[in-house]
């Protein structure tokens, strides 16, 4: 599915942050990319996301063996990319119902698809509110406007479960949540899981992955995977920091 | 109440420059630099204009004159809605225009004032009096839509009686100079202001934005004006609200907000307040800038296209101003209209 080989990122043309990243994930599978502040987590996420100002100076990122740094940002959404932000914008003046729609219709006007009918989107939309727990009277405001960390975050997941992506990018979903948005949030995300589609959960802390199972996990550090393994790995460096197996691998 | 500056066409002398405080922005006198000729007779318009499907009754000029041949109208508004069309077709000439406004005790009518022409380099100069009577209400809603080498100046004076209602939005999208420009004195006693405007600018367009409110005694003013500039664009924002001594308990907002779409576009703003009375709230907010890019990325990292994504985000912006027409049907005139400008402007 998601294929990063030998990837190196510049940000601003100056400050290398990436340097050699590999990783593979494949179709079906929950990948855990762990590791310090500053070890380029969120530009991981972003470069993959298609953000302009992430240099890609080498390597490559397929997804299902197409090259997806040769898209923007919206084709790359188009072919089944989703990044859930860690702070997810807030724009006045368009009402989340309306802007998901919107996306959802380019999308599927990218890949040659009529447009959902509304009638159709709105019971949809409505399900996927009401099993995050949403008032869907906040789904006619701005988007994100006025919510809390924890509503954020469910608005991601809401319009996740509308996009239906194939690749979803999970950055520090659980950064702002208390234990029971957690839960409503990781159970959204686990409700997703399938055959045909990936995830990457990039965090911090363990505690996210008790709740979103990894079957990998990756630890990044210094712009390089530098350790994987299954899920222990998240225990191992919750019980004795990164410190340890960042020196290692030095 | 500082009383406007008093264009006659015929009158160089009477042309404000650059060196006029009020005018140092809209330089005039720079591009109109000679009486402007009469402009020719032409025929009545056909009713209508950008509100045609609001049912109203009319009063429309074509080059200046009505079709008595008068400059002037005086009209008395005791209900309902009204179009007042100014409909220019001239070149290399000009017309000055005058209307007298009445709306008597507790009357409540809605004025769709619009500036309309297919084409040419004309000056034009219209100059109004509102008069609102006790309680009377009056919503004014005005689209400017004139050609990129016109020059138009409106000037509105507005005259409140205690308890009456005054609500104005202006859309401007530009000429080579275009000016409204707009002095309300505000006697409190319950007196309720709402100054709303809204330009869209590409080209070398300019447009200009102009109010001055004196508050005589308290009350209330609010202001929300925004604007999208691109190309070499060029737009003015001026507003100022003076709190006279004895204006007491005086509240006034006023915002303006600019989005800037080009390197090359400008935005002047000028907010003033001047208070001279005491237990006043006044408040002034002023931004000019560009669309925000993580904004711009997030929507896009959802599958929106760029552009789409900048008309999202900039419909959003305008939005809030077209929102707060009250009368619907014009709302749903405007929102499409200022619409189509900005998929236009992005």
């Amino acid at each position: 599915m998601l294929s990063i080989k030998n990837l190196h990122v510049s940000v601003e043309e100056t400050t290398p942050i990436l340097h050699g990243l590999s990783l593979d994930v494949p179709a079906g599978e929950v990948h855990a990319v762990m590791g310090p502040n500053g070890a380029g987590k969120s530009t991981l996420s972003y470069t993959i996301a298609g953000r302009e100002g992430y240099e890609v100076t080498d390597g490559s990122i397929l997804l299902d063996g197409e090259d997806l740094l040769a898209l923007s940002a919206d084709q790359r959404a188009a072919k089944g990319v989703f990044l859930s932000f860690q702070y997810p914008l807030e724009i006045p003046g368009v009402p989340a119902l309306t802007f998901i729609r919107t996306a959802l219709n380019a999308q599927r006007k990218a890949r040659g698809e009529l447009e959902v009918p509304a009638p159709e989107f709105l019971k949809k939309v409505r399900a996927a509110a009401a099993s995050l727990k949403m008032d869907f009277d906040m789904l006619r405001r701005g988007l994100n406007v006025g919510f809390s960390g924890g509503e954020k975050k469910r608005m991601e997941i809401l319009q996740m479960a509308m996009l239906e992506p194939r690749l979803l990018i999970l950055d520090e979903t659980d950064s702002g949540l208390d234990i029971d948005a957690l839960r409503i949030v990781a159970e959204g995300v686990n409700a997703m899981r399938a055959p045909d589609r990936s995830m990457l959960v990039i965090t911090h802390y363990q505690r996210l992955l008790d709740y979103i199972k990894p079957d990998k996990v990756h630890v990044l550090a210094k712009g390089r995977i530098v350790a994987s393994g299954g899920p222990e790995l998240a225990l191992t460096l919750e019980k004795e920091g990164y410190d340890r197996i960042v020196a290692e691998a030095a | 109440m500082s009383a406007p500056f008093r264009i006659d066409l015929r009158d160089v002398s009477t042309f404000p420059t650059r060196r006029d405080e009020a005018w140092r922005w809209s330089d005039f006198r720079r591009v109109v630099s000679s009486p402007a000729a009469p402009a020719p007779e032409i025929a009545a318009p056909e009713p209508g204009g950008p509100f045609a499907a609001i049912e109203a009754s009319e009063t429309a000029f074509a080059n200046g004159r009505l079709p008595d041949g008068d400059a002037t109208a005086y009209l008395t508004l005791d209900g309902g809605v009204h179009r007042l069309r100014f409909v220019t077709q001239a070149d290399a000439s000009g017309w000055q225009a005058g209307v007298r406004i009445l709306v008597p005790d507790g009357a409540s009518v809605v004025l769709l004032e619009t500036y309309e022409s297919s084409g040419g380099a004309y000056v034009a100069n219209a100059a109004l009096t509102f008069h609102l009577e006790d309680g009377a209400s009056l919503e004014r809603i005005v689209l400017m839509d004139e050609p990129a080498d016109a020059v138009s100046v409106s000037t509105a004076t507005v005259e409140l009686k205690p308890g009456a209602r005054f609500a104005q939005t202006v859309v401007a999208t530009g000429a080579r100079l275009q000016r409204h420009e707009t002095h309300l004195e505000h006697p409190g006693q319950g007196v309720e202001v709402r100054m709303d405007g809204l330009y869209l600018l590409d080209g070398s367009r300019h447009a200009d934005l102009t109010t001055v409110l004196t508050h005589t005694g308290g009350g209330e003013t609010r202001q929300m004006c925004k604007g999208v500039v691109t190309g070499q664009a060029r737009a003015v924002f001026q507003g100022k609200i003076e709190v006279r001594p004895g204006a007491d308990g005086t509240d006034a907002r006023m915002r303006h907000d600019a989005l800037l779409l080009s390197d090359r576009a400008e935005v002047d703003a000028k907010p003033e307040l001047e208070i001279y009375a005491d237990d006043v709230q006044c408040a002034h907010g002023n931004t000019v800038g560009a669309l925000d890019d993580e904004a711009l990325f997030y929507i896009r990292s959802r599958g929106v296209p760029e552009v789409e994504a900048k008309i999202l985000l900039t419909q959003a912006f305008v939005g809030e101003v077209v929102d707060r027409i009250g009368f619907e049907p014009a709302r749903e005139i405007v929102g499409p209209w200022v619409a189509q400008r900005l998929e236009a402007l992005v």
